[in-house]
């Protein structure tokens, strides 16, 4: 699968020196330390590191929800860290498809209008049923989100992502609430995603057994990248357990 | 401090805004029903002090002319306390600098320079001298609106002489409160004044020496004043008594009657509404703040505090507000009240003022104020020490939804998503939407009955001064004369057309119901003073039989056809029975109409007026007026334009100005119910909201959520307040309308289009302050929070 160099490889989300401080009162904590990274095109890359490595604020970075202090991040060489409020929710909009631990589900509406609330706001996106169809909930889309388990609300919730058939994915330890079987679909249903669509998709994961089922592991320590590997050999979601 | 009680500091100091929200609700409830009823109860209260003070007397007359002696048979009626005859007759005023025509009331004080009833009250200066013929007071509005003094000068037509008198004091009268002209329907202070002056120069003026034309009287405790009346009209007929009549019919007292029963139907009719509305919103918002507290509650009870405690704990922060919340209207309805009291005190010329707010209506408000704060934190508290602390402590479960006939809605409609998570949240929490529907119906409701008061301004001063009276002037004229005066009249300089009017006081009589009116004999053929059916359109004098005022005749209950007995209390003095012709419209007055020619008819005379009105050319006002002024035989001149400015003001001061604060009032309903309603929202759903940015909604987008879910129920509302409203406005009718003036029923589109567009802007500025709150939400941090 990785079979072309990285720098033959296209570019995608491009950080350099990012840095991020939180401020509160007199007390500054420099959550992120300068990280130079970049996440190419259909490639699937997992975050590991303890809590307050910096993780999160990274990926919230990467994903425009947040703006890092300093540094710059750029999106197939648009400059992202010089976008205003709107301009960064029209990146979102277009490009991103973001699951977090929670799922953070309409509760109000059902599975498949949960889809829709994107689809409807997004320009060539798939229909909500062929969202769901992805990842195996066709038949559970008229349900609410507090008639459905776990695992099937975290599906829900990458439909929803991935119906704008966005060029980034990403997952914010998007089994961080299920046991190992549940968490097992989801992971194939990202897996599907990224291999059917081409997303590129980042991964924030606690649990050192899914980074196998990436292409790139990056782990994280203390606000900065500690080091990098490439995964020579992707397992399948199946083959993982914990 | 115990922890407890530390927290509780702490988190009102963290709250205080919502706090101060909550308890300014409840402030405006208690604000308005201390506001109203102080008011009210004062200004009774007052009127009631002054009648006793000053011997206010309970049945009077007139009559031509009667000697002294008679007051003694008079003193030994049964039921009869104290008796006083006086002189009072109608005099022209020369005032320096004004060129209309003023006149005045002469009232004869008693030799002994002290009255026995009706005790005018000195406000500066003193009453004349006995003895000294050129003093004379004179009543303190009358000098007030002309820039009298006492020691100023001014000259009188005192019965065809022209008299030069010196004013000694400035007074007020009970007996005068409201002080209206012959012939004028409103108070003009500029025009029309009160003189008193020693008996033997009024007596002297008017040939009535050793006489008296004017009766009043007090009653013994517990008698009863018909047999009074009955006895004096026995016992005066002969001297030309137009009937006696007692405080409902004395017309100053009817008028301030009639101010009294509107201000009470303001009173009565809309503060439960305001209270009502508030109670509900705080028990809501309160409700909310505790179940946003969950968490500490589960906390509580899982180290050891007992549900009492808990419960105490939440009851004390709640009841601070509710404190609070009365403190402030118990505060700001006695100071607006008192405020208010002072305007109509002034208006209706009190010398002094008692206000009283009644201690039932601090008690009621506090009451219910502080009741309806400790059931709304109650109903949560309870709920949520019930539950087990470990399951307290967690969040709330997800709320259920289910399909329904929402989807079919949805489907057909191609709603957005958006729009399904608002209506799912309405059909999901009916309560919640239902105290935001009653509230913003409320709101418009009292809107619209606020701006009927303008609506049933405008008809009134539509049908009076537009369509019932087309005359630019009347004159009223010392006596009764032959009806050729009509042509002296249209002698007169500027004069375009005349209609001589003959009035006289009648009692109409049907069965066991009798009433005190005033007759008025018009020409055939009208033009300037008309009728209006209820409709409002012309309609023509009926050549015989009696036409009556439509609150007339449900008095006497007769109606178009029905025969009427009317005894005339002034010569030809005969009594005829005569059916009714047609009952008609009214807004102000209620009088009973008749031919000229066929009262003369039946009185076997040639026709007679004593009041003419006249149509004139504006050009030639000032020389008419220099005329009017110079003819003895004129006894007063009213101005239509001045009536009209007096009417309006007369209006603006009272009605306009509670008016005004209740429409006020109003708007902070739909404030406060629907801020509040957004805040709840969005402190529930942020997180649902943080979600919808996330997936890259822009500001608006997401604002839509909010915003629109409470202006969708504003909407709904509007309908329902408009309903409401017009059954207020029908309260408010009935219980404005008087013996003076008949409040119409209808109500204008534009009323109901102002109150909806008010209510909608007011509902939507709401709405988006709460918006920028949620502009200002990090999404980051309102995900980290866990559903």
């Amino acid at each position: 699968m990785m079979s072309e160099t990285q720098s033959s490889r296209v570019e995608v989300l491009k950080a350099v020196g990012i840095t991020k401080v939180y401020r509160s009162g007199t007390v500054a904590v420099d959550a992120l330390k300068g990280v130079d990274l970049a996440l190419y095109e259909r490639e699937i890359v997992a975050l590991l590191g303890a809590s307050g490595s910096g993780k999160s604020t990274l990926l919230n970075i990467l994903g425009g929800l947040d703006l890092p202090t300093d540094g710059r991040l750029f999106y197939r060489g648009r400059e992202l860290s010089a976008l205003s409020d709107a301009g960064l929710t029209e990146f979102r909009r277009r490009h991103v498809g973001f699951v977090f631990q929670f799922y953070n589900l309409v509760p109000s509406l059902t599975a498949r209008e949960n889809v829709a609330l994107v689809t409807e706001i997004a320009e060539d996106a798939m229909t909500p049923e062929e969202a769901l169809d992805r990842v195996g909930l066709a038949s559970r889309m008229d349900h609410f989100p507090a008639e459905l388990s776990g695992g099937e609300q975290q599906r829900v919730a990458i439909a929803r992502a991935i119906a704008k058939r966005p060029d980034i994915l990403l997952c914010d330890e998007p089994t961080g609430a299920l046991d190992s079987k549940t968490g097992v679909t989801v992971l194939e249903a990202i897996v599907e995603v990224n291999r059917t669509l081409g997303t590129t998709t980042a991964l924030i994961t606690h649990n050192v057994a899914i980074r196998r089922i990436a292409d790139r592991v990056i782990y994280m320590a203390d606000g900065e990248i500690a080091r990098a590997e490439e995964n020579a050999d992707r397992l399948a979601p199946a083959e993982v357990s914990w | 401090m115990r922890a407890l009680d530390l927290k509780l500091v702490r988190d009102l100091r963290h709250i205080w805004i919502q706090s101060l929200a909550i308890a300014l609700v409840l402030a405006c409830g208690v604000m308005v029903l201390i506001l109203s009823s102080g008011t009210q109860r004062s200004l009774s209260e007052t009127r009631e002090a002054y009648y006793e003070r000053n011997r206010f007397a309970d049945v009077f007359a007139s009559l031509t002319r009667a000697p002294r002696s008679l007051l003694d048979d008079i003193a030994r009626i049964d039921g009869v306390a104290r008796v006083e005859g006086r002189v009072v007759f109608t005099a022209m005023v020369n005032l320096e600098g004004m060129t209309e025509p003023a006149s005045a009331r002469v009232i004869s004080l008693p030799q002994t320079g002290r009255a026995i009833l009706n005790v005018p009250e000195v406000r500066q200066g003193r009453l004349p001298e006995p003895g000294h013929a050129s003093e004379v007071a004179i009543s303190e509005p009358f000098a007030q609106a002309n820039g009298l003094e006492p020691g100023d000068h001014f000259r009188a037509v005192l019965n065809g002489r022209l008299k030069e008198l010196v004013v000694t004091g400035l007074v007020l009268s009970p007996e005068y409160i409201y002080t209206i002209g012959a012939g004028a329907m409103m108070p003009d202070d500029r025009h029309f004044g009160l003189i008193w002056m020693g008996e033997s120069a009024a007596a002297a003026a008017t040939d009535l020496e050793g006489a008296f034309n004017d009766l009043s009287l007090t009653l013994s405790r517990g008698a009863d004043e018909r047999p009074v009346i009955a006895a004096i009209d026995r016992i005066l007929a002969p001297y030309g008594g137009t009937g006696a009549f007692g405080r409902d019919r004395q017309a100053s007292n009817v008028f301030i009657d009639g101010e009294l029963k509107q201000l009470g139907a303001m009173a009565t009719v809309l503060p439960p509404i305001f209270l009502i509305v508030s109670a509900f919103l705080v028990n809501m918002v309160l409700g909310r703040l505790v179940a946003l507290d969950r968490a500490q509650i589960g906390l509580f009870k899982a180290v050891g505090y007992s549900t009492r405690a808990i419960a105490v704990h939440y009851l004390k922060m709640t009841i601070g507000i509710g404190i609070a919340g009365v403190a402030i209207g118990w505060l700001s309805g006695w100071w607006l009240g008192h405020e208010l009291t002072k305007i109509y005190a002034d208006f209706f010329r009190f010398p002094w003022l008692i206000y009283r707010p009644g201690a039932g209506s601090l008690v009621i408000s506090g009451v219910l104020g502080i009741g309806c704060v400790v059931l709304g934190a109650l109903r949560a508290v309870l709920s949520t020490v019930r539950l087990a602390p470990t399951v307290a402590m967690q969040p709330p479960a997800p709320p259920v939804f289910q399909r329904g006939w929402l989807d079919g809605v949805s489907l057909a409609l191609r709603l957005r998503q958006t729009t399904m998570m608002i209506l799912r949240s309405i059909v999901r929490w009916p309560g919640r939407a239902a105290v935001t529907l009653f509230g913003v119906s409320g709101s418009v409701a009292v809107l619209v009955a606020s701006f009927f008061t303008f609506d049933a301004i405008d008809i009134i001063m539509l049908e009076i001064f537009e369509h019932a009276n087309r005359q630019d002037a009347t004159l009223t004229l010392t006596s009764a004369v032959n009806a050729r005066a009509e042509q002296d009249a249209l002698a007169l300089p500027g004069v375009l057309s005349a209609e001589g009017i003959f009035a006289v006081p009648v009692r109409l009589i049907n069965g066991t119901r009798s009433r005190l009116v005033s007759l008025q004999g018009r020409p055939p053929e009208a033009r300037l003073a008309v009728l209006l059916d209820e409709k409002g359109e012309t309609v023509a004098m009926p050549s015989s039989g009696i036409v009556l005022a439509e609150g007339l005749a449900d008095w006497l209950d007769v109606g178009a056809g029905d025969p009427l007995r009317v005894e005339v209390l002034s010569p030809p003095r005969e009594t005829w029975d005569i059916p009714v012709s047609a009952v008609i419209r009214q807004s102000l007055g209620q009088d009973a109409f008749i031919d000229r020619d066929a009262f003369f008819r039946l009185a076997r005379q040639a026709p007679q007026v004593n009041m003419i009105h006249l149509a004139i050319d504006r050009n030639a006002l000032t020389e008419l007026e220099a005329r009017v002024q110079e003819t003895p035989a004129i006894a007063g001149f009213t101005l239509w334009t001045n009536v009209q400015k007096e009417f309006e003001t007369t209006l603006n001061e009272s009605l306009v100005t509670m008016t005004i604060i209740f429409a006020a009032l109003g708007m902070l309903i739909t404030i406060g119910v629907v801020y509040n309603a957004a805040r709840i929202q969005l402190a529930e759903r942020a997180h649902e909201l943080a979600s919808l940015r996330v997936l890259g909604f822009r500001r608006g987008e997401v604002g839509y959520v909010l915003v629109a879910e409470q202006m969708l129920l504003t909407l709904i509302a509007i309908p329902a307040g408009w309903l409401g409203g017009y059954a207020l406005c029908a309260l408010m009718a009935q219980g404005f309308s008087t013996e003076v003036v008949s409040i119409p029923l209808v109500v204008t589109q534009r009323t109901f289009a102002a109150a909806a567009l008010i209510v909608i802007f007011t509902a939507l500025t709401s709405a988006l302050l709460v918006r920028r709150r949620l502009d200002r939400i990090d999404i980051v941090s309102a995900l980290k929070q866990k559903e």
